[in-house]
């Protein structure tokens, strides 16, 4: 943090700004000259790239783009800047994958919904917060019904999903189930049945020790040889696996974290009252273990958020890997920069959000604890 | 006179560092002994073994007829009849006071939530803070958590209070209001074992001195004959060190 | 009796802890005993032998990047080697890259312009909150549409950068070269010992040494004066255009250049980061860390914080490394020829030899990984004794 980093204040102290920050001396002024001329190039080359000169979804001569040859700068070569179209036309394959179009209600329905299973994990000051948390434990359930259908709704197979419906279901899942996991894990770590620590410490080094990609390869290849004949797991569900198991290695180490920060007093004082084990982790340390715990855990949720887009490699349509998909449609290859920029965005809109979270609250820890 | 805590040639280790030598000591019913001595001279040690929170060795301790050995139940049942307070007071920071206090009641001894804060009120009264029930024990002076503390112990109703310095810890205008709880708590006939410095207290309330040094008890008297003809030199050391203070 | 008997079973602390542990073994035992029960009737209906034989027979693949010699007669083992080569060589070069550049914006983060200073931050933010997964192909893309080798862009007179890779020039080393390069360890190994003598002699004395300033000019001059004093023994090959391709030199190519770009720009985020927080936390007050570049006296006083600050930068700088290491293994997305592309892809495909090839694989990288761990641990112990280092 620097004195005086807004400039939005009086004229004079505007000045008075510009001085300290830009003008201090005379090399860095000439740093904020270089700066400004890159920042005019980059900004002057992106913006008309990425709007000014760029198809929405009509070209030049105002036709609707519905394939490549449309795209303004195939026509004109190299006046024009990028074709959104492939966006807006598939936009269905990007959000839902090939999920039955007239499903996707039920899909949008689970997304409008999802907001409101968070809200109550995230916020611990919120109003009816007991009434959202009710909501959070039976969401998982009502979300599997809505996507996957039974009684009532028609099936959609997992093969048919894709998009941001797989990453946010692998994301989302993978963290939900990850959890209680850590939890464990990180207990059996500190646990001084030794046994049981070791199972524990070997597994979350192990996990931590490889590549997400050789355990999605793992759960790919080798769970339908591990598992009787009948049982033969979609692809989603063995990718599932592999990102569960996962995240709950990095989770149960931030949680070890919060978990070694409760002084020993706690744990004796709850022990002198007459509170077992399971009472004494339940009540005292856990609530205060995880509060500490939550920004690091954030952390390793954007990580894993991001993970998510292996899965292409091992053959599942991710936001990335329906990116690809719509590159390699005849029709509409070529268009590059445009997927690239649009899925990194999404991702970048998720992961940011997700770290300001997480900024907020290790400011709120500060801001309680003082 | 009944005997509710009996130490017999109690020893313990720390890896093989000897803490507890061959400690022996009965105490009765009502009775209200303090446990003096110099730093590192185990007296921590001693009554966190008798409520297990360390566990001894060798010898034996009993406690209400119960002896404290592995098993987990006797513990259990030890734990639920002998309070303990801590010098760091040990609050749960993430609990309300009157959260602080009605825990174990509910979660222990399975009591109604309702009757639970009931009792938690006659606590807090009886320490002298009810309008203090709500807030979190950040926002309380050290005096005010220590009493918390004693009325958190208060409610699980145990027949032994053990006191680890409690007031060490405090600033010198808190340390009366906690020590007013315990001389009213003595008063009332709690069997106590307090581990203090405060020889006023111990005056007035003792009915038994005790002094340790490197892990034996060197001395054991009644107040009178502890601080007026105290026998061993190393307690005369010492009480000259902590009287001339 | 009986009942005093079950109740210590289930009361006694020791007991009962014997009997937990008792009990998780046994689970695991059952479900191993499961689940090799149903692998092996599982391979020998599909008819998959297991064994490590098949690391004796030839691959049959090319790969077209190879430290060691190497075609597809070679046997799979060889094409293992071959494969952790290359995920040592992108893994140490993109540390080496991304230690460099996140210094650098880590610096440019704490510098006195405002305008660097938040250009520095938006990299940052939106290098590291995108999948590395889609950089690396994203620079791939990028580097696949560069010009034709007919039009390359030229660098410095003697690199080309084309759709084909970077054409450089090949360093040829004579003889005498290696006292160069023998020079120079040995200069390392002296100051180390120099410096451990010079805060004895201060500790002794009271006087102060500018170590850091006597070992660096140690390290840097000693192998530049022996270069000169054995002749200069080294050349370059420079590559030349003959006809629609490049001869001589040596070309890097797409694949690598694009995991080194992803890699270690992602990477140079993160690492960013830890070096500006580093450098908080020694240089006392923030408001004065805050005022790094710009002025040429604080640029200097920024070189003498970074080695101090470096004790507090080590250890995530290190996990930082490991996690690059890991994410090498996003090779196969490229066709960049890593471990996890040549031997655990397609050897795999073309032996079926699943469980063994993962267990070779996984096994790889959790040595590596160990190892860094190992040395890691070490250092810290090392801090945390002595108090320096
Ligand atoms: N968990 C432990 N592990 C190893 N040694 C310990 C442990 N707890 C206490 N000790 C050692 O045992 C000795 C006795 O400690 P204890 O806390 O009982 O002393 P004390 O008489 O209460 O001292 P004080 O007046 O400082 O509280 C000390 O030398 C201490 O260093
Ligand atoms: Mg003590």
């Amino acid at each position: 943090m620097t004195p005086n980093t807004s400039p939005y204040l009086s004229p004079n102290k505007m000045l008075n700004w510009s001085k300290k920050n830009l003008f201090s001396s005379w090399v860095n002024t000439i740093m904020t000259v270089i700066a400004l001329i890159f920042l005019y190039e980059v900004g002057t080359f992106f913006l008309n790239w990425a709007i000014f000169k760029a198809d929405f979804i009509n070209n030049f001569r105002g036709e609707t783009i519905t394939d490549r040859t449309f795209c303004s700068k195939n026509i004109e070569v190299g006046q024009h800047g990028a074709c959104w179209a492939i966006i807006f036309v598939r936009f269905h394959q990007f959000m839902y994958g090939f999920y039955p179009v007239e499903e996707a209600w039920r899909v949008n329905l689970v997304y409008a919904f999802l907001p409101f299973a968070l809200i109550g994990v995230l916020f611990d000051k919120l109003p009816l917060r007991r009434v959202f948390l009710y909501f959070t434990f039976a969401f998982p359930f009502i979300a599997y019904f809505m996507l996957y259908g039974g009684p009532g709704l028609s099936v959609v197979a997992t093969n048919k999903w894709g998009g941001l419906l797989v990453t946010l279901f692998l994301g989302v899942t993978g963290i939900a189930l990850a959890f209680p996991l850590s939890i464990l894990l990180a207990l059996g770590r500190r646990s001084n049945m030794p046994i049981v620590k070791s199972i524990c410490v070997v597994f979350i080094e192990f996990i931590r020790g490889v590549p997400l990609i050789t355990l999605l390869f793992t759960a790919n290849v080798m769970l339908p040889l591990f598992l009787p004949e009948g049982v033969k797991p979609d692809n989603l569900l063995r990718a599932l696996v592999a990102v569960t198991l996962f995240q709950s290695a990095y989770m149960a180490e931030a949680i070890r974290g919060g978990l070694q920060a409760i002084p020993k007093g706690q744990i004796e004082a709850a022990q002198s009252l007459g509170l077992n084990y399971w009472q004494t982790t339940r009540k005292i340390i856990l609530p205060q273990a995880l509060k500490i715990a939550i920004p690091p855990i954030v952390n390793t949720c954007i990580g894993l958020f991001k993970d998510t887009s292996l899965v292409l490699i091992i053959g599942l349509f991710d936001l990335l890997g329906i990116g690809r998909a719509a590159l390699s449609d005849i029709t509409w290859t070529k268009l590059y920069y445009e997927v690239y920029v649009f899925v990194s965005l999404i991702f970048f809109i998720f992961c940011f959000g997700m770290s300001r979270y997480s900024l907020y609250l290790e400011k709120k820890l500060k801001t309680d604890n003082s | 006179m009944e005997q509710v805590i009996q130490l017999e040639k109690v020893n313990k280790w720390f890896d093989d560092f000897h803490v507890l030598k061959d400690i022996d000591l009965t105490v009765t019913k009502g009775q209200k002994i303090v446990v003096c001595g110099p730093s590192g001279s185990g007296k921590s040690t001693m009554i966190r073994c008798i409520n297990r929170l360390e566990a001894h060795q060798k010898g034996q301790i009993v406690v209400h007829g119960t002896e404290l050995t592995n098993d987990l139940k006797n513990i259990d049942m030890i734990r639920k009849n002998v309070g303990m307070v801590f010098q760091q007071f040990n609050l749960f920071p993430h609990l309300s006071v009157i959260d602080n206090i009605t825990l174990a009641p509910i979660w222990v001894k399975k009591l109604p939530k309702k009757e639970a804060e009931n009792i938690a009120m006659t606590y807090l009264e009886k320490v002298k803070i009810p309008e203090q029930a709500q807030k979190y024990p950040g926002q309380l002076s050290g005096g005010q958590q220590q009493r918390v503390a004693i009325a958190r112990s208060l409610a699980m109703n145990p027949d032994i209070m053990l006191f680890d310095e409690p007031t060490s810890a405090l600033d010198p205008e808190m340390i009366k209001e906690v020590l007013d709880v315990m001389i009213q708590l003595a008063e009332e006939g709690m069997t106590m074992l307090v581990v203090t410095h405060e020889m006023g207290f111990a005056k007035t309330v003792a009915d038994q001195m005790i002094f340790m040094d490197e892990g034996r008890i060197v001395e054991q008297a009644t107040p009178d004959e502890f601080f007026n003809n105290p026998k061993s030199d190393r307690t005369k050391l010492f009480l000259s060190q902590i009287l001339n203070h | 009796m009986e009942q005093n008997f079950i109740r210590k079973l289930i009361f006694d602390e020791k007991t009962r802890a014997l009997l937990i542990q008792t009990l998780v073994i046994g689970i695991f035992a059952v479900l191993i005993y499961l689940v090799t029960k149903q692998t092996a009737y599982n391979l020998e209906k599909r008819g998959i032998g297991t064994g490590f034989e098949f690391l004796n027979i030839a691959a049959g693949y090319d790969i077209s990047i190879s430290l060691i010699p190497y075609d597809s007669n070679d046997t799979h083992l060889r094409a293992y080697f071959v494969g952790l080569l290359n995920t040592l060589m992108i893994a140490v070069c993109g540390c080496f890259l991304a230690t460099i550049m996140g210094f650098l914006v880590g610096i440019i983060r704490l510098s006195s312009n405002w305008l660097f200073r938040n250009i520095a931050y938006v990299y940052v933010e939106f290098t590291r909150n995108v999948p590395v997964l889609l950089q690396i192909i994203l620079y791939y893309t990028i580097l696949l549409h560069l010009p034709k080798v007919k039009q390359s862009i030229i660098i410095f007179d003697s690199f080309y950068l084309s759709n084909r890779g970077l054409f450089s020039p090949a360093p040829i080393f004579k003889d005498g070269f290696s006292v160069v390069i023998g020079s120079l360890i040995v200069m390392i190994i002296f100051t180390f010992f120099l410096k451990k003598f010079l805060k004895k002699k201060q500790e002794l004395t009271g006087k102060q040494y500018p170590i850091f300033l006597i070992n660096s000019a140690l390290i840097i001059f000693t192998p530049i004066i022996f270069y000169y004093l054995m002749g200069m023994p080294l050349e370059f090959d420079h590559p030349v255009m003959k006809g629609f391709n490049f001869k001589g030199g040596m070309v890097i190519r797409p694949e690598f250049l694009g995991m080194l770009f992803g890699l270690s720009i992602y990477t140079a985020a993160f690492i960013s980061e830890t070096v500006r927080s580093g450098i908080i936390s020694v240089s006392k007050g923030q408001r004065e860390a805050a005022q790094a570049i710009g002025l040429k006296a604080n640029f200097i006083m920024r070189l003498i914080i970074i080695p101090q600050a470096l004790r507090v930068i080590i250890p995530p700088l290190t996990s930082q490394y490991l996690n690059l290491t890991k994410n090498s293994s996003l090779g196969i997305a490229i066709g960049y020829a890593d471990l996890v592309h040549g031997f655990g892809g397609i050897s795999l495909n073309q032996t079926g030899k699943a469980i063994e090839i993962m267990l070779i694989v996984m096994s790889t990288y959790l040595t590596i990984s160990l190892t860094i761990s190992f040395f890691m641990n070490l250092y810290n112990k090392a801090v945390q004794f002595k108090g320096n280092i």
